[in-house]
């Protein structure tokens, strides 16, 4: 088992390769750069054209990238952000922090909500529970997220007034204490919530299917020609099995998350690194979108990464040995 | 002394459920099984012969299917046990052995714990008499190093391991009965011998009845005491296998019969049986199920509500049609 997570774990380093040249070409291929802002009718051209050398712009692309690319492996140097005038990893460090939490209650809220459910309208396909499933499933897939994120913040932060309706955390509490959790927690239950709703259709509908697909195999039957008490067939045989896809689906799910967190977070005003992708996008800050390309691009390949591990543990047939 | 009766199917019907009609695809099965025993149902693929043993033990799916008759087992009648009731002879009393091996073990858990479940809920042992008694069975069954086979998984093994492992768990608990459903159709020929030989081996040393289904007459030959011969759904002919192949009677039995290759048919066509299994939906309710593939024969010599008669002293066959039964190409008397 240990060498298929190491055969993986190396299969990742050409990966992040191809996805740091990606992401440089892309952030290329925008149009202007950092100084096209500053450019005024009474700004001598020179002094733009000085700049722009400084910073290394007007060097070949592939020296540019192989610049940007060995400051990042040495230094850990992504780069100053021409807007906030600070170093890029400073920046992206306090957010990142914020999205990080989010997306763990996003996650442990999804898995809550969509594993029981699947389980009960797989096991009770027909039923009038898994009628209210489906029909769950079908109107949470058809609201965008940021119609349903809006609703709520107007209902519940606005009307009820139950939850803040921008921010991380309340001013003026000292990190550490409980009160600073709790605040922290009190922020980030909405967002979490509407992307939970959300994320869970597809782990709903799939772990649904699986079980009732499951249900007619073979080795069910055996477990049940056994002898086996009808509710360990579903706990030891069926629900396993079923796992897989929905381990397979994991590494979609936190590349789902952090896609949608540019739209949770903007529109919770909720300081994390989608809301900074967005600003950054609508600034130009190169250095900043480059890097947060890039860590959005390493949070999706170690996904997937984990998708797999969590696949070799379950199913030995995928072991190598 | 005659032999102990363990199992009686009385009238048996399983019907299934299409858009809220039923459709009987077992009508009215009879027989009895005793220990030691083997008792062959033979038909084609939709014959209904799975069914029967799945309703033996409650294996349908009970929001589809109707069961009615009688299946009496220790003197009770089990045809319309719930499913917990079933599952306290399920694996204990009765054991099933599948057709394909590779599918009916689950792919994700050792051996040793496939063989091991049905000891945690039917015997008291405790956890190091089950190992004991896995590596016993693993034995048993005849395979060489069951101490490391227990630590493997499914794929890990072959075809004959697999059907080996699977006879394992059906004997675990030392059944009464041992429904074998096709249990050599997914083996090549030669894995075929040697599971049937230990099918009987074993059977021999726990003094159980078998069931064994099959299309394959080939086996009957080999295994069976007693057989019936299945078709849309009811036993067209029963008798001893021995009088069965010396003397078959029913049209049906004789077309099967007549359809195996014999090594003196040498380039001469194949026997086919012409036309098709009715489908369940399509089943003629009146007459003679067989008539309409034997269509030669003139509707007089059917009978207009066939049953099962017992022609010669266990020898029992269904309507009159067999009397003047010749094939297409004999010409007629």
């Amino acid at each position: 088992m240990w060498k298929t997570i190491l055969r993986r774990v190396l299969l990742m380093i050409p990966q992040l390769f191809i996805l740091s040249i990606i992401v440089f070409a892309l952030g290329k291929a925008m149009p202007g750069d950092p100084f096209t802002g500053l450019i005024t009718p009474d700004m001598d051209p020179a002094v733009i054209e000085r700049l722009r050398e400084e910073a290394g712009l007007n060097d070949p692309i592939p020296v540019q990238y192989k610049n940007w690319i060995v400051r990042i492996l040495r230094d850990g140097d992504f780069g100053r952000s021409y807007t906030y005038k600070m170093p890029v990893t400073k920046l992206i460090g306090k957010r990142a922090a914020n999205t990080l939490w989010l997306s763990l209650l996003t996650v442990i809220l999804t898995y809550l909500i969509a594993i029981p459910l699947g389980i009960y309208a797989g096991r009770y396909n027909g039923s009038k529970f898994d009628k209210a499933v489906m029909v769950y499933n079908f109107i949470s897939y058809a609201i965008p997220r940021f119609i349903l994120g809006l609703l709520l913040l107007l209902f519940f932060g606005y009307r009820l007034k139950w939850v803040p309706t921008t921010g991380s955390v309340d001013l003026g509490l000292e990190p550490g204490t409980l009160d600073y959790f709790l605040s922290r927690l009190h922020h980030m239950i909405l967002p979490a919530i509407t992307s939970a709703i959300l994320g869970t259709i597809g782990i709903v509908q799939y772990l649904r299917n699986e079980i009732i697909d499951a249900k007619t195999q073979d080795y069910v039957k055996t477990a049940r020609s056994k002898g086996v008490p009808t509710n360990k067939v579903y706990t030891h045989h069926i629900f396993r099995n079923s796992l897989l896809p929905i381990a397979a689906f994991f590494g979609f799910t936190i590349t789902g998350l952090l896609g949608g967190s540019v739209f949770i977070e903007t529109i919770f005003t909720y300081p994390g690194m989608g809301e900074l992708f967005v600003s950054a996008i609508s600034s130009r800050d190169y250095s900043v979108i480059n890097s947060l390309v890039l860590l959005f691009g390493f949070l999706t390949l170690l996904g997937s990464l984990l998708s797999d591990i969590i696949m070799t543990i379950v199913d030995p047939r995928i072991r190598i040995e | 002394m005659e032999a102990e009766k363990i199992l009686e199917v009385k009238d048996l019907h399983v019907a299934f459920r299409f858009q809220d009609k039923y459709y009987d695809a077992v009508d009215g099965v009879d027989f009895t099984l005793k220990r030691n025993e083997i008792f062959a149902i033979v038909g084609e693929s939709g014959c209904g012969k799975s069914t029967i043993v799945n309703s033996i033990v409650g294996l349908h799916d009970k929001n589809f299917t109707r069961v009615s008759g009688e299946i009496i087992y220790d003197n009770a009648n089990i045809a319309n046990y719930s499913e917990e009731e079933f599952n306290k002879i399920r694996g204990r009393h009765i054991g099933f052995i599948f057709q394909d091996p590779l599918a009916s073990l689950n792919p994700l858990h050792k051996i040793g714990k496939q063989i091991e479940e049905p000891l945690i809920y039917h015997t008291d042992l405790d956890k190091n008499q089950r190992e004991e008694r896995v590596l016993e069975l693993l034995n048993q069954v005849g395979i060489n190093n069951p101490k490391r086979v227990v630590n493997q998984f499914p794929h890990e093994l072959s075809g004959g391991m697999r059907q080996r492992v699977l006879i394992a768990i059906a004997l675990s608990c030392k059944p009464n009965i041992i429904i074998a459903d096709e249990p050599t159709t997914a083996l090549d020929v030669t894995i075929q011998a040697q599971i049937l030989d230990l099918l009987t081996d074993l059977q021999k040393e726990i003094d159980a009845g078998i069931i064994l289904i099959t299309h394959d007459l080939g086996v009957v030959a080999q295994m069976a005491d007693r057989v019936a011969v299945m078709y849309a759904g009811q036993f067209v002919e029963v008798a001893n296998a021995e009088e069965l192949f010396d003397n078959p009677l029913h049209p049906y039995t004789r077309s099967l019969l007549q359809s195996i290759p014999q090594s003196d048919s040498l380039g001469k066509d194949l026997h086919v049986i012409r036309g098709m299994v009715p489908s369940l939906r399509n089943l003629p309710r009146k007459g003679c199920r067989f008539a309409p593939r034997i269509q030669w024969i003139p509707e007089s010599e059917h009978e207009e509500n066939p049953e099962l008669r017992e022609v010669s002293k266990g020898h029992f066959v269904r309507c009159t049609c067999w009397k003047n039964f010749h094939f297409e190409d004999e010409g007629g008397n």
